[in-house]
């Protein structure tokens, strides 16, 4: 056996508890993040069985799906919503979990407050009953989403048994063109490969753009490896993951910080170390993206055509992409500039950091949303929120028109008021344009968050790389 | 959990490709605290129309299809979401095997958790499934999992893979949060000796 070994196999090697031939591996799990929707039954089920919460010290809990992102100072209106809520509330409290609350300065989404706190750090073990828990592999750990059965299994044991997935090396060489963000090089990416492209696989993201891109911009494509099928999404840490992590709340401090940063440069694959798979793509050749279907791998660039059904090779294709344009609403052969939308929006884990609220403000800034479209921003934590409100970004959205919210999941998976009428148009900043994903009948058209926020100027897509800027000395931000 | 030696069900085909959980258990219901009850709201969108009255021109619906305990259905089945709601609602609304050439990872492995078979044949078996399903009215088979053979009353006969470990708990009905409990000695050797400790 090869003593080269990648991220991945050196996080899996040093977290194996137990192994046995023919069996899973049992991994030790370094942190647990929970939310109200895929709890409850875990709680309930540990209760049921007489069994305890392990490791409360490793389990952290936040309040994200559902929750309305409207004036947290009322009640929660849904009342199933609310019971929800307040059985997360009980159960942290009765097992001694700490839970970043609606109240809480650190409240958000699950994938924001993870990196935000310093709770994600790399070569950790992380699971969240959240297939988006991928996010986090962006900081060098390995982090997957998991069912509901197996958070109780976490819970109960802070283990999990589980097969080993094969490797994937994605090579993205070159530097990102203007106006191509992380989203379109993810989006791309799920578009060449499929959104099965990844089924079985462990993902690392290599290459010069990956080492160029922040923090957040390697979140958004962390995050998205689950719509490529694949099980986790990683990235080595490097100067930029240490610079994010430095003094946040949950950090290794002074001489632990030393030590842990040490330990953190072992963990870049070895030279040589061999992938079993490995996809290479040139993100020069990548152009703003927008998705025409209800998949995520069904996606164009900005100056294309919404294609054909005939022009896919198997049946199976052809009929999935029948049935996609017959939901979206779409002609074959529309140029995707032409799409008028009704409504946008910008937040979600994949786009919701301080990041992409800057490039987005900055493509707003002096211009009106369009008369035809409703536009909101929902900031992903109650940090980014007061980061921007610091920087005057809210003011900027308001005053173009956009509404600004509290943080949360919202429209991304409308389990909160915040959905779309049915044969609505949205230009989303999300992860999933699956049929009702954003409300019955809604479509859901999925772009970057500069490409979001022109749209919603404009009322329909527009290329971004031609944007006017009205604050031309910010003019550089949309590329960052 | 239940366990699945064999079983023997009239199948459904549902002839969609990249069926996602958000169509399984459409969000709305994802509010519940409960385990059970899930199977009304089995592919809902799809199911009733928007007054809530059943679609007749849904495969589900059709009266042929009552009683149905095998969904049959095309590639990269269960794909998104990681709610076991999606595993929980076809187990409630009847089903215990669902049979595609590919299913998404998470649901792949929720399923195993709640008792249900997610069996992988290989396209071209999936499509002599389809067709057979359309020609025989109440089409059956018998899912053999403990000799992993496939049988319908027409003298089809597919074997298929299944890992061995995920055969012998689902033949077994096993407890996997027991099985893991077995080892706590090592968990907490592990913990005394190995953990991270930032």
């Amino acid at each position: 056996m090869s003593t080269k070994r990648t991220l991945f196999d050196k996080i899996w090697d040093s977290h194996i508890v137990h192994q046995e031939s023919g069996k899973p591996s049992l991994l030790y799990i370094d942190l647990h993040l929970i939310h109200e929707v895929t709890s409850p039954q875990a709680f309930e089920g540990l209760r049921l069985a007489g069994r305890s919460i392990r490791r409360p010290d490793l389990t952290v809990a936040t309040v994200d799906h559902n929750i309305p992102t409207t004036d947290r100072s009322l009640p929660i209106a849904d009342p199933i919503s609310r019971q929800q809520i307040e059985t997360l509330r009980e159960n942290c409290q009765n097992h001694k979990i700490t839970l970043y609350d609606l109240d809480s300065r650190n409240q958000g989404i699950v994938h924001v407050i993870g990196p935000e706190l310093g709770l994600t750090l790399p070569g950790k073990t992380i699971v969240c009953g959240d297939s988006h828990t991928s996010t986090h592999g962006a900081f060098g750990a390995l982090a997957f989403g998991i069912g509901t059965s197996e958070v109780e299994h976490v819970m109960a044991t802070q283990c999990l048994p589980q097969s080993k997935p094969k490797t994937m090396e994605v090579h993205f060489k070159g530097k990102l063109p203007y106006g191509v963000t992380a989203k379109d090089v993810v989006l791309h990416l799920i578009n060449q490969i499929g959104t099965a492209g990844a089924t079985g696989y462990v993902i690392e993201y290599t290459g010069e753009a990956i080492r160029q891109m922040s923090m957040e911009e390697r979140m958004t494509i962390c995050n998205m490896s689950i719509e490529a099928g694949a099980r986790a999404g990683m990235i080595a840490p490097d100067e930029t993951t240490f610079s994010y992590l430095l003094g946040r709340k949950h950090s290794p401090k002074d001489k632990e910080w030393e030590t842990a940063v040490a330990a953190w440069k072992e963990l870049a694959t070895d030279d040589d170390a061999i992938y079993d798979t490995r996809v290479e793509i040139d993100v020069t050749e990548i152009a703003p993206q927008v998705t025409w279907g209800t998949s995520p791998g069904m996606g164009a660039d900005i100056t294309q055509l919404v294609p054909n059904p005939a022009s896919f090779e198997t049946s199976t294709e052809q009929k999935a992409a029948e049935l996609a344009l017959q939901y979206m609403g779409l002609t074959a052969g529309t140029p995707m500039a032409e799409i008028a939308i009704d409504r946008v929006f910008i937040g979600s884990c994949t786009n919701s950091r301080i990041e992409d609220l800057r490039a987005a403000a900055e493509v707003v800034a002096g211009y009106q949303v369009a008369a035809t479209v409703q536009a909101m921003v929902v900031p992903g934590s109650q940090q980014v929120k007061e980061q921007a409100e610091t920087e005057g970004l809210h003011q900027i959205f308001l005053d173009a028109g956009f509404e600004w919210r509290e943080a949360g999941c919202s429209m991304c998976l409308g389990m909160n008021p915040d959905i779309i009428q049915p044969g609505e148009r949205c230009a989303s900043t999300s992860n999933r344009n699956f049929e009702g994903r954003q409300g019955r009948g809604g479509r859901t058209h999925l772009v970057s968050p500069v490409m979001a926020a022109a749209a919603a100027i404009e009322g329909h897509f527009v290329d971004i790389r031609n944007w006017k800027f009205n604050r031309k000395e910010k003019a550089d931000g949309v590329t960052s | 959990m239940e366990s699945l030696r064999k079983h023997i069900g009239k199948v459904v085909p549902l002839d969609r490709a990249h069926i996602d959980t958000d169509a399984i258990i459409p969000k709305q219901f994802l509010k519940r605290i409960e385990r059970s009850g899930f199977g009304q709201f089995l592919f809902y969108e799809w199911r009733f129309d928007e007054a809530g009255q059943p679609n007749p021109d849904f495969v589900l619906n059709y009266p042929i299809y009552q009683g149905a305990s095998i969904l049959l259905a095309r590639e990269n089945f269960g794909c998104g979401s990681s709610r076991e709601h999606a595993p929980w609602s076809l187990a409630d609304y009847g089903f215990r095997v669902v049979i595609a050439p590919s299913f998404a990872d998470i649901f792949y492995n929720n399923c195993f958790q709640n008792g249900m078979l997610p069996l992988v044949l290989p396209e071209k078996q999936v499509q002599e499934l389809f067709e057979r399903a359309k020609e025989h009215e109440s089409y059956q088979l018998t899912v053999d999992v403990e000799n992993l053979v496939v049988t319908d009353n027409f003298g089809l006969k597919y074997t298929f893979e299944l890992d061995p470990y995920r055969q012998h708990c689902l033949v077994n009905g096993l407890d996997f949060i027991g099985l893991t409990l077995q080892h706590e000695d090592k968990i907490t050797q592990y913990e005394k000796t190995k953990q991270l400790q930032y």
